[in-house]
């Protein structure tokens, strides 16, 4: 039935963790390195539900919807701790984030 | 058909999250992962999975995209001259070494294993929405009432973060 190898899916997902990572390396915003982590987090989800078809378990994409509600929770707590820091007139770079205490 | 779905799907996603990386207004960067969030739901729909796949534009696309633009619009951010990192010659060197390792790895692996309980024919006979539902709640339910503690962890987490300080908050700390 299907014509895609599932190797067509693993690369993809790696192509865009790939992406991601370096997103998270090389970028100086804060808030789009988190996006860069949301990239990688989709990588991860399509590796999950690209095995739990072709292997035939319901277990990987129930693994990806406990990834989706996990993202979500980093998001918030990764925004909030933003808005602490910008609100001590610190800048959103992650380069000159660079004292735990001040 | 399915191929160029797959096809199509596969080639906006590597060209969106390339552009999330690379562009230099984090608004664009937030549409341009947008753009990758809804053709992931794609594949996932070419992948049997189309309750994950509308999990993934109401609560991706709908909720948390929305939480990245507001934080944008909160924090009125300028984009700097030099948007990249200060030591981007060394972290590039080391991101590419990883990703050809990882890239390495991949073209190694035999990809197969035992086969799962759950074909296409039984899967689709009830629905996708049926299936999952059924193995949550039995399989994984305590792993599912873990997610609810957690996500209200997080969200006191973020309020007590993020809420304006009072004047109490600042004469415990330093005191």
């Amino acid at each position: 039935m299907t014509v895609i190898p599932l190797s067509a899916y693993v690369a993809l997902s790696a192509v865009l963790f790939a992406t991601g990572l370096i997103g998270v390396l090389i970028r100086r915003n804060f808030i789009i390195v988190l996006m860069a982590v949301e990239i990688m987090l989709n990588a991860a989800n399509i590796n999950l539900v690209a095995f739990s078809h072709y292997l035939e378990s319901m277990t990987g994409q129930i693994v990806a919807l406990f990834v989706i509600a996990i993202a979500g929770g980093e998001a918030a707590v990764g925004l909030a701790i933003i808005i602490v820091v910008f609100r001590g007139k610190i800048s959103t770079n992650v380069d000159e984030i660079n004292l735990l205490k001040w | 058909m399915v191929l160029a779905f797959f096809a199509y799907c596969s080639l906006v996603s590597i060209v969106a999250g390339f552009l999330t990386v690379a562009l230099k207004n984090p608004v664009h960067c937030g549409i341009a992962l947008l753009t990758l969030l809804l053709h992931v739901a794609g594949l996932f729909v070419l992948l049997n999975a189309e309750f994950l796949a509308m999990v993934q534009i109401i609560v991706y696309a709908g909720a948390i995209l929305v939480l990245y633009l507001f934080v944008l619009m909160l924090l009125n951010l300028k984009t700097d001259e030099r948007y990249l990192h200060s030591k981007l010659a060394l972290i590039l060197f080391a991101a590419v070494a990883i990703c050809g390792e990882l890239l390495l790895l991949i073209v190694g692996s035999p990809f197969s294993g035992l086969k799962g309980d759950a074909p296409a024919e039984v899967v689709l006979k009830d629905g996708v929405s049926y299936a999952v539902g059924i193995k949550i709640f039995s399989d994984y339910l305590l792993q599912f009432e873990i997610i609810g503690v957690f996500l209200t962890g997080a969200i006191v987490g973020a309020i007590v973060l993020a809420k304006t300080p009072t004047s109490a908050d600042t004469d415990n700390r330093e005191a």
